[in-house]
């Protein structure tokens, strides 16, 4: 009998164990966006919402950081673990491909997944540089206190997102984001077995209209700031 | 009718290939296209030159045995058949057809369009079969079997090993050859004993042999000429993941 650290080792080896992490920590993620957008939508409530919102988030901080690290693990642990599977599958192609290519009903979304994802990943570092560690910008600034003494994370976004080229990117990325969920969301299901003949068609649907709800929400906030019904 | 054939012809699994071009001209639309490759490989034989190697055997759909990547789809764009139930009548006068062998790493070419699938033979050994006793036949109902299940059972074993799914997977992943395997068998009581195990040998030697990983874009359904379904590949990475749990805490 294995031992139970050979057993996860060999586990995380096999192809299929492999897909698991994916499909867990893309799930992982799936959940922080929506979290994430509840959060942000709070901008249509006013300053006083999203400012008190964000200070409560920081009024917990050992809370926000165990939910930062999952975060992060679920990141780097989706893309670690695609990169690898990426690279066998390249390998188990062969050196010899076809002359002449064709697709019966792979889509299109699922054969661009990897590209998709390495832009989303560009678009994450440049929106945490933006956002979180506030670099190339004074977000943390004086003028960047609200009359409450919080952080003014309304004024924030407003100012972030009047600059076009910063919005025009996350409009971008976030359309590539949906075009990877419409695939992944039910993939993830596939993934861990948890599709009936029944099932599927509701899975599949599900995952657009998950992909639909994360664009139209996210997408909204950058097109009213640019749009001025979005103002301080 | 009259084709133009792109072939890919390799002397041996370490030569180099390339693709040939061979007219077949006067081909009956009757003719399956095993046959139409019968007509030109005689008239290349008359020529004085190699025919082009092909694997076949029953040419009635149910051994497995014929291959073949046609304009980019194994066993052809039509639906549910292989290669040697294709017909000619499915092609247009004066059409360019590509036939290549089922493209994949653990299939590697013997001579032109055979490749070696000894890799499934393999991954059998390791856990596609159940422990039985010999001899007396038991009573067929003895162990009952509740109709869903063995009608299922039934879907997965229609699979004939072709390798087809291989072959139209990005990835060149087994997984839906193996999900039919595992399904057919670890659907009946007499699979059970082995079920655990058998899910873990298999795919560890699915991985062993170099196939890739599914990535969810069931090509391999849309060409399986036996329409196994990838709903099988869920069960599979289900069962797959509670083996491995088991034998983890275990």
């Amino acid at each position: 009998m294995p031992s139970a650290a050979s057993s996860i080792v060999s586990f995380y080896r096999s192809s299929i164990g492999k897909k698991l992490v994916v499909a867990i920590t893309g799930l992982g993620l799936v959940a922080f966006l929506f979290g994430h957008m509840a959060g942000n939508l709070k901008v249509y409530a006013g300053p006083d919402k999203i400012n008190s919102y964000a200070a409560w988030l920081h009024s917990m901080p050992a809370l926000l950081w165990a939910a930062r690290l999952g975060l992060l693990a679920c990141f780097f642990g989706h893309i670690v673990t695609t990169v690898l599977l990426v690279k066998q599958n390249r390998a188990a192609r062969g050196e010899v491909g076809y002359a002449y290519n064709a697709t019966v009903q792979a889509s299109r979304a699922s054969r661009t997944m990897i590209w998709s994802g390495i832009i989303i990943l560009c678009f994450v570092i440049y929106h945490l540089m933006h956002y979180t560690m506030c670099i190339g910008n004074e977000y943390e600034s004086a003028s960047y206190i609200d009359a409450a003494g919080r952080h003014d994370v309304y004024k924030m976004l407003v100012d972030g997102f009047s600059w076009f080229p910063a919005s025009a990117f996350y409009i971008v990325s976030m359309a590539l984001l949906c075009w990877h969920l419409s695939h992944g969301f039910a993939s993830c299901f596939q993934t861990l077995g948890l599709r009936g003949e029944r099932s599927w068609p509701l899975i599949k649907a599900a995952g657009y209209g998950v992909a639909a709800v994360i664009f139209i929400g996210n997408c909204s906030i950058p097109i009213s700031i640019m749009a001025g019904w979005v103002s301080y | 009718m009259n084709l133009t054939l792109k072939v890919w012809r390799q002397g041996g699994p370490n030569h180099k290939g390339k693709i040939e071009t061979y007219p077949a001209e006067d081909i009956p639309e009757e003719a399956s296209f095993l046959e139409m490759l019968d007509i030109v490989n005689e008239r290349i034989i008359t020529d004085g030159g190699e025919p082009i190697a092909f694997d076949h055997d029953c040419r009635e759909g149910i051994c497995g045995a014929c291959s073949l990547t046609i304009n980019g789809v194994p066993h052809g764009r039509e639906s549910a058949i292989t290669t040697c139930q294709l017909h000619m009548r499915k092609f247009r006068d004066g059409d360019t057809i590509w036939v290549e062998p089922f493209r994949a790493r653990a299939f590697p070419v013997l001579r032109d369009l055979v490749v070696d699938r000894s890799a499934f033979d393999r991954i059998i050994e390791a856990g596609g079969y159940i422990s039985a006793r010999t001899g007396s036949a038991v009573d067929a109902n003895a162990t009952p079997v509740p109709k869903a299940d063995a009608d299922e059972a039934f879907e997965a074993a229609a699979c004939i090993g072709c390798g087809a799914c291989v072959a139209a997977c990005k990835n060149a992943s087994a997984m839906l050859f193996v999900s039919a395997k595992v399904k057919h068998l670890g659907n009946f009581p007499q699979g059970q004993p082995e079920a655990k195990r058998r899910v873990l040998a298999m795919v560890r030697q699915m991985d062993e042999e170099g196939f890739g990983n599914c990535t969810n874009q069931y090509e391999c359904e849309a060409v399986c000429p036996k329409e196994i379904t990838a709903e099988f590949i869920a069960d599979l990475n289900r069962g797959y993941a509670k083996a491995s749990l088991e034998e983890t805490l275990g």
